[in-house]
């Protein structure tokens, strides 16, 4: 069976979740072989999460030049195994970085680009992408006519799902980075992610709209969240209100998302918000308006006013938590 | 003094639904179904901020269908110099490679370029690749999601903004830039703007123009090639109702009987 290299997605030694969705993916169409592009130490942290997802291989590609160019030295090193493993394919995650390292590679290696594939599939020899086009619209399938196909996964595209693998480890270089043509990191100021999981990781997801009034308000949206172990979202409105940080925003200038469970409180439905959030498995909303377009789409809607309904919901799933 | 070219794209308008929801945003509506993307007006407005801070000419590049021309005279009446428009019949159905090809090639046609500055991510496409493939091609560094550029003689540094938080970049001219949502307001067209835009040149090349064989590009010789499209059912409206008093108590039995809770 031939290869397919999965690019290792990870903080500080700590996976995240789309590796292991892209691993469970590559097992459709060949065996995993993760690819772990990062400071020096960072494989032997990373490298039994990898195997119980299945990778059968791991290369490990360990340089202090990793934090220090952007994206390059992870272009180097894919572009390299690529010539000289052939595998059936490569997926990377379709995270702001993943796709223009992914863009990177098929420039370099002459390669069809599939982008925001939610799977992928062998048909034959190919290896096709399954895409979720013009906000779950369509569903596209595609393939690339040359080359190594080089496939971005939309995070929360796939379920990932366990499987031993034997994470082989092959040690690659990282080729010395041309400083010239080269971007220098030289500082950084991640994220300080809460509690709470990542917005496009998790299973449930709790949004705000305009419809919550005010930064102050959005504690209501976070309280619901918080009793449901969910991610807190927001509508580009209730960005641009200055209601809730731009990162948490959902739709179509914002993040996809497809949980088993949406909930939008005070959030209209306009088209371009449904486009990040209308592939969740099942949608709840609550509207003061019965006219709101979310309706449409919703599995569940409760004409009411936020404030009162979200709270009791809350405090339901609190007692039945116990 | 930095030349800029700055890379503008036309996409399908998905704002009627805005017009309704949002009636407090001016928008151009000179053409019903196709506008210049909000992000590009982003990636103008920096081009212009750069230029009135350091002199150099801007010029705006659009490779797409003749409609673009409204894009590009919108870029113009913003305050861009000039413009470049790559328009061929041949382009039809063109993959991002093929498309980088091609911008990269026109990029070459414009004299001494020191900064090239394109959107994040197309609204339509969502591909959020070209300005990275056009670094690659162009043999440039890339400093993308911008939220902050700063030019002092030929460094450049930004201040990159994606999901993961801020990234301090820098590099030397000439590179790529791509802005994000939160670099800047872009600034409305004056009057006198769009009057003067009207007589600003508008240099059109077809794909031959630019020494690339019109063999190569276009549906038939992309990278990649659809299968099959499926419309996915739309999503129907379920249970709906009204709050008395219950309704957060409804949600939780609706979610329990779905085993979501
Ligand atoms: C190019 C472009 C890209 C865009 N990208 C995005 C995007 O990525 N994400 C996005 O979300 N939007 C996006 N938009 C904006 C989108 O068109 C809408 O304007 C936006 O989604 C509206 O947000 P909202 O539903 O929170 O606000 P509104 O449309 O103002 O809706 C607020 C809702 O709250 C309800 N409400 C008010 N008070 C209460 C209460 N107490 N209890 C219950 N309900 C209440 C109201 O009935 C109303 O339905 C984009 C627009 C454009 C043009
Ligand atoms: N056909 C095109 N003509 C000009 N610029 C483009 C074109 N396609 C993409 N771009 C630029 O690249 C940015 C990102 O696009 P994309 O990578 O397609 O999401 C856009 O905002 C534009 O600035």
């Amino acid at each position: 069976m031939s290869e397919v290299l999965v690019l290792v997605d990870e903080v500080d030694g700590e996976v995240k979740k789309v590796t292991f969705e892209l691993l469970t993916a590559a097992r459709e169409i060949g065996e995993p072989a993760a690819v772990v592009v990062a400071a020096p130490g960072t494989a032997a942290k990373v490298k039994e999460s990898l195997a119980a997802y299945g990778a059968a291989k791991v290369y490990v590609a360990e340089s202090d030049d990793v934090a220090t160019y952007l994206v390059t030295p992870k272009v180097d090193v894919l572009a390299n195994l690529v010539g000289a493993k052939s595998p059936a394919a490569v997926l990377i995650p379709a995270t702001a970085e993943g796709k223009e390292i992914a863009g990177r590679l098929a420039v370099r290696t002459g390669s069809g680009l599939l982008i925001e594939a939610i799977g992928v599939e062998s048909s034959g020899d190919d290896v096709v992408g399954v895409q979720s086009i013009f906000g779950g619209a369509f569903t596209v399938k595609a393939k690339s006519t040359r080359g190594t196909p080089v496939v971005t996964v939309r995070p929360g595209g796939v379920e990932a799902v366990q499987a031993q693998g034997a994470a082989a480890e092959e040690t690659v270089e990282v080729p010395a980075v041309d400083a010239a043509k080269a971007t220098t990191v030289t500082g950084r100021e991640p994220v300080v992610g809460g509690d709470r999981p990542e917005l496009t990781e998790a299973s449930i997801v709790v949004s705000g709209g305009r419809g919550v009034g005010s930064a102050e308000k959005f504690e209501v949206v976070e309280q619901l969240a918080d009793a449901l172990g969910a991610a807190v979202g927001a509508s580009r409105a209730a960005v641009d209100s200055g209601y809730y940080p731009a990162q948490f925003q959902v739709g179509q200038t914002g993040k996809t998302v497809s949980p088993q469970l949406y909930v939008a409180l005070g959030i209209s439905g306009a088209i371009q918000h449904r486009a990040g959030m209308q592939t969740s498995k099942t949608i709840v909303a609550v509207n003061k308006d019965a006219e709101a377009p979310i309706f449409e789409i919703a599995d569940f809607g409760v004409v009411g006013d936020l404030f009162a309904v979200a709270p009791q919901l809350a405090g339901e799933v609190a007692k039945r938590k116990g | 003094m930095p030349n800029i070219v700055v890379l503008v794209k036309q996409v399908p308008d998905t704002y009627s639904e805005r017009r309704l929801a949002e009636a407090d945003h001016t928008l151009d509506r000179e053409s019903a179904d196709a506008v210049l993307d909000e992000i590009n007006e982003r990636a103008v407005e920096e081009a212009l901020l750069i230029k009135e801070a350091h002199g150099g000419e801007v010029t705006v590049l659009s490779v797409g269908p003749e409609r673009a021309t409204e894009a590009i005279r919108k870029a113009l009446s913003m305050g861009a110099d000039k413009a470049v428009h790559v328009t061929d019949p041949a382009l039809h159905g063109s993959c991002l490679l093929q498309t980088t090809r091609v911008l990269a090639a026109a990029i070459g046609k414009v004299d001494g370029v020191d900064l090239v500055i394109a959107g994040n991510e197309a609204t339509d496409g969502r591909g959020g690749a070209i300005p990275a493939m056009l670094a690659e091609v162009l043999g440039y560094p890339q400093l993308t999601h911008a939220r902050k550029v700063t030019v002092d003689g030929s460094a450049i540094t930004v201040t990159r903004e994606t999901d993961t938080g801020l990234t301090h970049l820098s590099a030397t001219l000439p590179a790529v830039v791509s802005v994000g949502e939160k670099i800047n307001e872009p600034r409305y067209p004056s009057f006198k703007g769009i009057m003067a835009a009207k007589k600003k040149p508008v240099e059109t090349f077809t794909v031959a123009d630019l020494g690339i064989d019109a063999a190569e590009v276009g549906l038939a010789a992309a990278s990649t090639t659809v299968l099959e499209s499926t419309p996915k059912p739309p999503r129907s409206a379920g249970q709906r109702v009204e709050d008395a008093g219950d309704g957060g108590a409804k949600i939780a039995e609706y979610l329990i009987g779905q085993k979501l809770i």
